[in-house]
């Protein structure tokens, strides 16, 4: 039995608006076992992208405690936080989330601005990278003069450059055309495949979400093994 | 460090108009700052170049009432008075009235001693003291009025009626940059002659003594010693140091000062808010980009870097052209307003006021969108775009 490499206990979440309190997450645990594929699921508002920025650490829950890699990031400082994101998360978004006046490599390059590698170590690695990806020959192409597939493979290997323990990625095909959707899950699945990755993935697509070893479902802010009736 | 640079740098041209206006605003804003603080500078030009060892001796009732020369030989016995010499102002006018410039009737080897910044040659000093009606010139008044040396003008005259007839014997230069080069000088002696013919009650008088002192830290004293030799005449003197002289000129516009300054640091606020305005757009506009660099790790002390750093640049940029523009404008300005600015020299106190200023843009413009963009939470930040 491999060791979790995510341990969420007893979490909660609430939002304020104005004099109301809306409740997110509801009371959730589970694990997340080393080298898994976890798809979450669920209708708009349930919960999912707020489930994954809490166990991103971008957020932190009212209750509970979520350990990643034996660390309770509940208990983490501001900056302590963002030092341990920067080391252990990779993060794959919607809509790639490029920084449009840098170049794929320079983006690739900018977790790796926090850390003590030397330029010819964050070089190599940025290569490997962007190798990984294919995307080896739009080097200097800024995210304007890639394709929507090309941007989220760029941002793809700008999650691997580090070499996190998780992988998250919120509707990462949520923008792009069925081919470039296909070749985006085709990576991450090789990513999890051959180079061991644990990723935990928001997705609507069932054809995406199949792609996971583990599926789960929100509803309200509940998680469940399987879909609520409703979206069945 | 350089990588923050970078994309400071390549941050600036996504809005190329913007950013070309923005620190264009700030460059007319600079520019008009820095004129503004030299029309303030040149205001107290007079208290500035001021010796602190030269006394000046007027009527105690008013400059408007003369003293009677005489009182030349008093002042001279005076512990610590090295030299002694006097002047009245004569109120000529060239021509027209718009052709305004000051113009003094002095004792000429006297004065000219006393102040050693007219710089003049020895030939045309020697001709200036032999020839009674003649007349020395600041080289920007001659430059003016096209005046050779040779040259004869005539002032008409205001308080002593009647045309005056003067042979330009020399042409000073200034010997700092700060001297008065628009002043016309002539012989005591000539004013006194035709006054003694003309209005005899008010001969031998002179509007004020310049007296030079041996000891500047004695000045008080020797004022105060002075102005005891007079006490209970039928003309007391009040004598002070030509700073607290030439002070006592400015003060009467002191107003007018007032409003100057105040101008200066409205124009300051006025580009503090433009600039505020931009970065604040700037900083909503990349909130999103701002939670990225977040959620990569990247902590407040780099946001802060960017947001200030494109601030300053932007600011700096507009700073400097503002101050490049200040010396082809100011020497504009002198040539086209000389008469009432004979001096117009953007000065380096002026420029350090121009980049404080500009800091000061900088910072302002940058500490609320800093704030904004410190205090939205990164999953905020990317719900603006997701």
């Amino acid at each position: 039995m491999k060791e979790p490499v995510v341990s969420i206990k007893n979490i909660c979440k609430a939002y304020q608006k104005g004099s109301e309190t809306i409740p997110v997450i509801h009371d959730i645990t589970f694990d997340i076992i080393d080298g898994d594929f976890l798809s979450l699921m669920g209708p708009s508002g349930s919960g999912k992208t707020t489930l994954l920025n809490l166990i991103a650490g971008i957020d932190k829950p009212d209750c509970g405690e979520i350990i990643v890699s034996g660390i309770n990031i509940t208990r983490l400082s501001e900056s302590e936080l963002s030092r341990w994101r920067a080391i252990n998360v990779g993060f794959i978004f919607q809509f790639y989330n490029l920084i449009p006046v840098l170049t794929a490599f320079e983006n690739v390059e900018l977790p790796l601005l926090l850390s003590p590698l030397s330029k010819s170590q964050r070089r190599e690695h940025v290569i490997s990278a962007l190798r990984v990806v294919d995307l080896l020959d739009r080097i200097d192409h800024k995210p304007k003069e890639l394709s929507g597939g090309q941007q989220q493979r760029v941002a793809i290997a700008r999650a691997i450059v580090t070499d996190p323990a998780i992988i998250v990625a919120d509707e990462p095909t949520g923008d792009l055309d069925r081919k470039s959707a296909t070749d985006v899950l085709n990576l991450m699945t090789r990513l999890n495949d051959e180079f061991g990755k644990t990723i935990i993935m928001v997705t609507h697509d069932m054809r995406a979400a199949k792609r996971a070893k583990t599926i789960k479902y929100l509803d309200k802010g509940y998680l469940n093994d399987s879909p609520a009736n409703t979206d069945l | 460090m350089t990588h923050l640079l970078i994309l400071i740098y390549r941050n600036l041209f996504r809005h190329k108009l913007r950013t070309f206006l923005t620190i264009l605003a700030v460059a007319v804003a600079i520019l008009s700052f820095g004129i503004l603080r030299t029309v303030i500078d040149v205001w107290y030009l007079g208290v500035e170049v001021a010796s602190a060892n030269r006394l000046v001796t007027r009527n105690a009732i008013s400059l408007i009432f003369s003293l009677p020369v005489s009182y030349r030989e008093k002042i001279m016995s005076v512990d610590g008075v090295k030299s002694v010499s006097y002047g009245n102002w004569f109120g000529g006018i060239y021509i027209d009235e718009k052709n305004f410039f000051p113009n003094f009737a002095i004792e000429p080897k006297g004065y000219l001693g006393l102040y050693p910044e007219l710089v003049l040659n020895e030939k045309e000093k020697i001709d200036f003291f032999k020839d009674r009606k003649s007349a020395i010139v600041g080289e920007k008044l001659a430059k003016r009025f096209g005046w050779k040396i040779g040259d004869t003008v005539t002032l008409k005259g205001t308080i002593f009626q009647g045309n005056w007839d003067f042979t330009i014997r020399g042409i000073y230069k200034g010997r700092d940059k700060n001297t008065d080069e628009t002043i016309f000088f002539f012989h005591w002696d000539y004013l006194n002659e035709m006054v003694k013919k003309t209005m005899p009650t008010y001969a031998d008088q002179t509007g004020f003594f310049v007296i030079g002192i041996k000891d500047a830290s004695r000045a008080g004293e020797i004022s105060q010693n002075i102005d005891s030799i007079f006490k209970n005449s039928l003309a007391e003197t009040i004598t002070e140091t030509e700073k607290a002289f030439n002070m006592g000129f400015v003060a009467m516009t002191e107003a007018i000062v007032v409003v100057i300054e105040l101008v200066s640091y409205i124009v300051i606020f006025i580009i503090m808010a433009v600039s505020a305005n931009t970065m604040a757009m700037t900083v909503r506009e990349r909130s999103n980009e701002y939670a990225v660099f977040k959620t990569l790790g990247f902590r407040t002390i780099h946001l802060l870097g960017l947001i200030f750093g494109e601030s300053f640049l932007i600011t700096m940029s507009g700073c400097l052209l503002g101050i490049a523009l200040s010396f082809p404008i100011a020497d504009l300005f002198s040539a086209s307003l000389s008469e009432f600015f004979p001096v117009f020299n953007i000065s380096m106190q002026t420029i350090l006021f121009d980049v404080v200023g500009g800091c000061l843009i900088a910072l302002t413009a940058a500490v609320f969108p800093s704030i904004k963009a410190i205090n939205t939470d990164i999953a905020n930040g990317l719900r603006k775009l997701i």
